[in-house]
This record gives structure tokens, sequence and C-alpha cells, in this order.
């Protein structure tokens, strides 16, 4: 079967290398989860994979697509949400999603069905006419999370989306996210809070310094750290401590 | 100096203050400050040798001046002292509302009003700093010219400096109170902004009207407005005798502009704090929109433009900083009225005031569009070709030009369908050639940068006025029937090669 995601050698430097040769495979319909210590290369990693960066070496396919060769044929069917949701002020949620609907050329009938259907799922109705400017920040990110899978997009591209949200508002996040997943969609998301890894994700990589150290489910990286370790936050601690050690 | 003191608080608010300007003029990047510290000096040196020409017959005033020249002084204070005005609104409104020390400084056991009081004077003294640099070499000029007496005119500027402070802190403040902390900031920036424009266009219009030409400097010296202002022993011929070096009237415009100031802190400083607090607390609450059900089907590109032109109607700051571009070309729309009938001489001058103005509001307007997009990640992820992006956002700008200046063009051309026709080429090549510097000087920030978008980088401010200037001046010269407009064409096209080969985005 075609991976969602199929990342091979890839590299990326700025000052220092972000990225070192990363090898990364994310199965079709899967929740996998990118953690990381800070600076580690996971942003570096998604934004080349969303297009938003262009890699010093090595190739990306998207559910069997070349993103460097063809990226418009692969920003087709990805979706990115930043942690910093990026959206119009003067825009009310009802034309921003109007707006992306147009810029990935969607059926007009379709795409309302669907954007309506997105902010009910996501409470955003009442204000579905009111301009964003007075948004709050966890208000914000539910729009940016609806432009996102207004397009219906196979693979969405998540970096931290729980960042600074209020705890309603992230569990209705959650909450869309496991139903895309169950829907067949694929969902890759940074996240430093390890309990939302540990509770939502199939499968957890771990990279440092720009390479993956440690991949699987909750139970292989627990098996892979080794010392009986419970929970995910001391398997992560303990393998990058042991990457750093190494390093 | 004793922590919690006023003179502890004045250093701290002028520390902040240079480090504000050193990252203005430096754009925030270190080890440039031998390069502005150079651009600076050479800057100086050329604004007195401008200066040297162009006051020169100003400055041979006796003690005892006649009508004439106090109309030109008086009114040369009044045209800077709306400009200072406008600064220092600008600068009140950014102490009340952009201030991210405000919360700190409230909740210390220090007194408010000594803060706030440090605060107001700080302002007024950065608004009379910035007057004295812009006039300086006027005055240096007159000083070697005409003698020392010239030296009261920098007693003139602080007194201006002074009473814009204490007038923008007054009148902020009393927006503040008839209309709220939600839509005083608005109103105060279009206030500002209006301020400046007034009395400048106020000034042309009056000498169009009275003798059909654009220049200021003619209708001040018109007989029609010397005959109607009052006789030289007038009161309101104090700043300009202050200038002219009477200490008398020195003494009284400063003494006086200084007490201003003292009863402006006196009386606002106390409350100053109160109001800040009050527009912290302002949370912007988005307007509804009228709601409509159905998507309409619209191409990438379609959408891209739409999106645009409805951010730029929706924002009522923007639309002010734009259309106050705009209301420049009111003199020229005047002149342009009066010359039906009277042949075409007068186009000569409107032509490339039109080219002039569509060069700069172009680049205004590339910016927002280009630089100031607020959802770049949306945008660079959408399956459209980076190319097709740019080509849906330039439309826009184009677009806008095209709206703002065909009711030019179509009067132009009833006049002369030569000029319409030059006029229409600059125009779209003086637009064409900012929207390219933008782009390729475009460096991502919010709109609401706007206002500060010429620091990002110096070069792109300066290629886009130089460019909206040659191609101003290849239009005059192609209006006048001279194959001499080739030439700064050939600057134009240089300037826009050297902003292409200097860019850092060559791809």
């Amino acid at each position: 079967m075609t991976p969602a995601l199929d990342i091979r050698n890839l590299s990326k430097s700025f000052d220092r290398p972000a990225v070192a040769g990363l090898d990364l495979t994310v199965r079709m319909g899967e929740f996998y989860s990118l953690l990381g210590p800070n600076g580690a290369g996971k942003t570096t990693t998604l934004r080349m994979v969303a297009g938003l960066l262009p890699p010093d070496s090595g190739s990306i396919h998207v559910c069997g697509i070349d993103a460097l060769r063809d990226p418009v044929e692969a920003k087709r069917i990805v979706a990115w949400v930043s942690d910093e949701p990026m959206i119009y002020d003067k825009l009310t949620p009802y034309e921003y999603l109007e707006f992306v609907a147009g810029l990935w050329s969607l059926d007009a009938d379709i795409a309302e069905t669907r954007a309506r259907d997105l902010m009910d799922w996501l409470g955003l109705i009442p204000h579905a006419h009111e301009r964003c400017e007075g948004f709050s920040k966890g208000m914000r990110q539910k729009v940016a999370l609806a432009g996102a899978l207004v397009h219906g997009p196979r693979v969405i591209i998540l970096d931290e989306p729980l960042t600074g949200l209020d705890a309603g508002s992230a569990r209705q996040v959650k909450r869309v996210l496991r139903e895309r997943v169950a829907a067949g969609g694929t969902v890759i998301m940074t996240t430093h809070i390890l309990e939302v890894a540990e509770r939502m994700a199939d499968r957890v990589g771990i990279i440092a310094d720009g390479r993956l150290i440690a991949e699987g489910t909750l139970d292989e990286l627990r098996t892979q750290a080794g010392r009986g370790l419970s929970s995910l936050e001391d398997t992560f601690l303990a393998l990058v401590a042991e990457q750093q050690a190494a390093a | 100096m004793s922590a919690g003191s006023i003179t502890w608080f004045a250093n701290h608010e002028l520390r902040l203050a240079w480090r504000d300007f050193l990252s203005m003029m430096t754009a925030g990047r270190r080890g440039r400050e031998r390069i502005v510290a150079l651009a600076l000096t050479i800057f100086v040196v050329f604004a007195h040798v401008l200066a040297w020409y162009f006051v020169a017959r100003y400055v041979d005033v006796g003690t005892e001046p006649d009508k004439p020249a106090l109309v030109v002084i008086t009114g040369t204070v009044l045209l800077s002292w709306s400009l200072l005005m406008s600064q220092a609104m600008e600068s009140v409104t950014r102490a009340f509302y952009a201030r991210s020390d405000l919360e700190l400084i409230l909740s210390s056991p220090a007194a408010a009003r000594k803060i706030f009081a440090v605060r107001i004077g700080a302002m007024a003294l950065s608004v009379i700093l910035m007057a004295a640099l812009i006039g300086a070499p006027i005055i240096n000029v007159a000083i070697v010219r005409g003698g020392a007496r010239w030296l009261g005119a920098y007693g003139v500027v602080i007194a201006m400096g002074a009473t814009a402070a204490a007038g923008a802190v007054a009148l902020t403040v009393a927006l503040f109170r008839t209309i709220g902390p939600k839509r005083t900031r608005l109103a105060a920036q279009i206030i500002a902004a209006v301020i400046a424009a007034v009395f400048i266009i106020g000034l042309q219009v009056a000498a169009i009207l009275s003798h059909g030409t654009l220049s200021r400097m003619v209708f001040l010296e018109s007989d029609t407005l010397v005959a109607l202002v009052p006789e030289v022993d007038s009161l309101v011929w104090l700043p300009a005798r202050a200038a002219l070096g009477n200490l008398t009237a020195l003494a009284v415009v400063l003494g006086g502009a200084l007490a201003l100031l003292g009863a402006a802190i006196l009386v606002f400083s106390a409350r100053f704090g109160d109001h800040a607090i009050a527009a912290s607390g302002v949370a912007a609450t988005g307007a509804r929109q009228a709601p409509r059900s159905g998507f309409r089907a619209r191409s990438p590109a379609r959408v891209l433009r739409r999106k645009e032109w409805t951010l730029l109607l929706r924002d009522p700051w923007l639309v002010s900083q734009t259309l106050m571009q705009l209301l420049y070309l009111l003199p020229p729309a005047l002149l342009l009225w009066r010359s039906y009938g009277e042949g075409t001489g007068a186009l000569v001058v409107l032509v490339p005031v039109l080219v002039m103005a569509a060069g700069q509001l172009a680049g205004g307007l590339a910016w927002l569009a280009i630089s100031g997009e607020d959802a770049p990640d949306l945008v660079a992820t959408a399956p459209v070709l980076a190319r097709s992006i740019v080509r849906a956002k330039v439309e826009a700008v184009l677009g806008a030009i095209a709206i703002a200046f065909a009711p030019f063009i179509v009067a132009l051309s009833l006049l002369s369908l030569e000029h319409a026709a030059v006029a229409t080429l600059g125009i779209l090549t003086a637009a064409a050639a900012a929207t390219g510097i933008q782009f390729w000087f475009r460096k991502q920030a919010t709109r609401r940068y706007f206002r500060h978008r010429q620091t990002a980088s110096r070069f792109a401010t300066f290629a886009e006025a130089f460019s909206s200037i040659s191609w101003a001046a290849t239009a005059a010269l192609a209006v006048g029937g001279t194959w001499l407009a080739l030439f700064p064409a050939a600057i134009g096209i240089g300037i826009l090669l050297g902003a292409r080969w200097m860019s850092p985005h060559k791809a």
C-alpha cells in the first residue's frame, strides 16, 4: 500500500543542519505524532512536506505524488495548520472558508456543505458571519482548522495545534482529528503535550538533531528505551537523553 | 539619580526613545550604525545645499519686516506645525495603545502621575528634536546668510514642538472622553493624517484658485493674501517676529508654548494612566457582516484579487492611509478643472503629478498585497503556482490604480488625447515599477506595519521614490514633446535593473 508520506534522506540547513538525512514513513489512515525537543527539526520537516520550504536534498512523496517535482498536485491533497493560526481578521469564518474553497478550486456547493458541517462540528456557526478580528486564540485556531479541512485533504499536517487552546477547544479539535482518521484520513502532528500523543497517536516518531531516533507504537518505544518505563514522557526523555549522550 | 525619581524615569524614557530611533534607522540590523551615520551626514549636507538656494531670498528681511515677509514666515511656521501636530498625535496614540510596559508601570508602587508626566515630556522632546532636525538646514543657512538673529528660529521650533505635543495630548484625551477608547485609535490616526494634509493641500488649493498654480509660495506672497491679513503690529505675527530674532516676541512665544506644555502635563498626566489602561483593555470585536448563503464558484486568481480588495475596503485605517495619498491629487484635480477652455499649459504640471501619485499609491498597495499577506502559509500551501499567486496580486494592485486614476484620464482626454495617452502610459509604468520593486524586496509582515514599511528596506524605499520621480519626469518631458524624455526613462529603467540586481529574491 502506498504510504501517506514517504520521506527519504531529507536535509535542510540554515546556519546549522536543521534536518539531516531524515527518513520517515507514515502509513495511510494513521495518526502519527512527531515528537522532539525544541530545535530538533520537527517544524522544518513538516514545512518542507507542506511545500513552505525547499529542502537542500532528499525526496518527499505524499500519497505517491512526488511533492518536489509536482508540488501543485501534492498540495491539492495536503492541509497545513501551524501553531499560530494565520487567518484574515477582516473576513468572517464563512468568507474565509469560501476563500479557501476558491484557492483549492472546489465545487462551490460541495464546499459550502462541508464548510457548514465543519463550522457546526467546531462550534463556529454562531460566529459564522462575524469578522475574525475579535476572536480568541482558540476560535482562530478552529477557523484555521476548518480552512484546512474544507478542501477534504487526505493528509493533514498540524504543527502544535493545541498550543494556547482552552480545554473545551482542545477537545473539539482532537475530536475532529479523530473523526478524520476514522474516515480514512492521515494526520501528522507535532506536539509538546506528550499525553496527547500518548492518547491519540497510532505511532510516534521521535526526532532529535534532525534525525529520527526512535519510532513505533507506545509499546514498541518502551521496549526500545528499556528500563521498564511506563509513560511516554519517561520514554521520550530517556531516548532523547540517550541520543544526546551518544552525540 | 535615585530610582523612581523624575530624572530616573526620564532617563528610562529617553533610552527607550533612542533605541527606537536606532532600530528605525537601521531596520533592526546590527552593525549598520556607521552606514546610517554616513547616510545621515550626506543627507544633512545635501539638505543644507538645497536650503542655500531656496531660502536665500527670504533671509535678508530687516528687523522691521513688512507684511509679505511676515506672511511667508508665518505660513511656513503653520505648515510645519501642522506636520508636527500630526507626528505628535501619532506618538500620543502609540503611547496609549502600543506600549507594552503599561501594566508593569501601573502595577508598580511608583506614582503614575510622575511617570506619565515624564512620558508626555519625552514625547514633546522627541517632536521638538524632529522639528529641529528638519528645520536645521533652513535655519543654519539663514543664520549664515542673514545673521545670528535667525537663532531665534530655533526658539520658535521649540515652541512649535511644545505646542504640538500639548495640543496632541489635549485632543487625544478629548477624543477619549467623547467617543471612547475603541474609536479613538482610528479617529486619532485619521485626524493626524488629515491635519498634515489639509494645510498643505489647502494652501495649494488657494494658490490654484487665486493664481492658477500649484506653488504654495506664490499664494503666500500674493497681494490678495497680504491685503487680507492683519496689520504688521498684530499679535498674529509674534512667531514670525520671534523667528527673526525679536527677543520680546521670542520670550512671549517660547514662554507661552512651554507654559502650555506644562499645563497639559499638569492637567492630563493624572488621567493619562486611566485612559491608557482603558485603551489596553479594548478588545477588538468583530463586526457582523450580512449573512448570506451559497459559495460562489471563482478561480483562485479571482478569489485572491477579491480578497485583497475586501481586506482593504474593510480596514478604515488602511483606507484612510491610502486615500490620504489620493487627497494630494485634489490640487491637480482642481488645476485640471480650472484649465478647461484655457489651453493645455497647466496640464504639463498635472501629468507628472498623476504619474508620481500612481507610483506612490501602487507601492503602498503592492506592499499590502505582497508583504502584508496575513495568511502566507495558507496561500503558499494552496495548489496554485507561485507565479499565478503573484500575478493575481499584481492584478489586484493595478486594478485599484486603474479605478483610482480612470476619472482623471477621462477628464484629461476631453482636453487633450495626447496628454491623456502619455498620462495613462506613465501611470501604468510607474505603478508597475513600484509593484515590481515591492515584489523584489518583499518581506513578510503584518498589515498593521503599513506605516513603517519603509524601515524594512531603505533601498526599496528610495528605489520606489526615485523610480516614481523618473517616470513623472519622463511623462512631463514627453508631454512637452521633447526627446529628452528618454533620459529620465533610461534612469527609471536603470533603477529597476538596479533594484532587480540588489533584490534578495532574485528567483
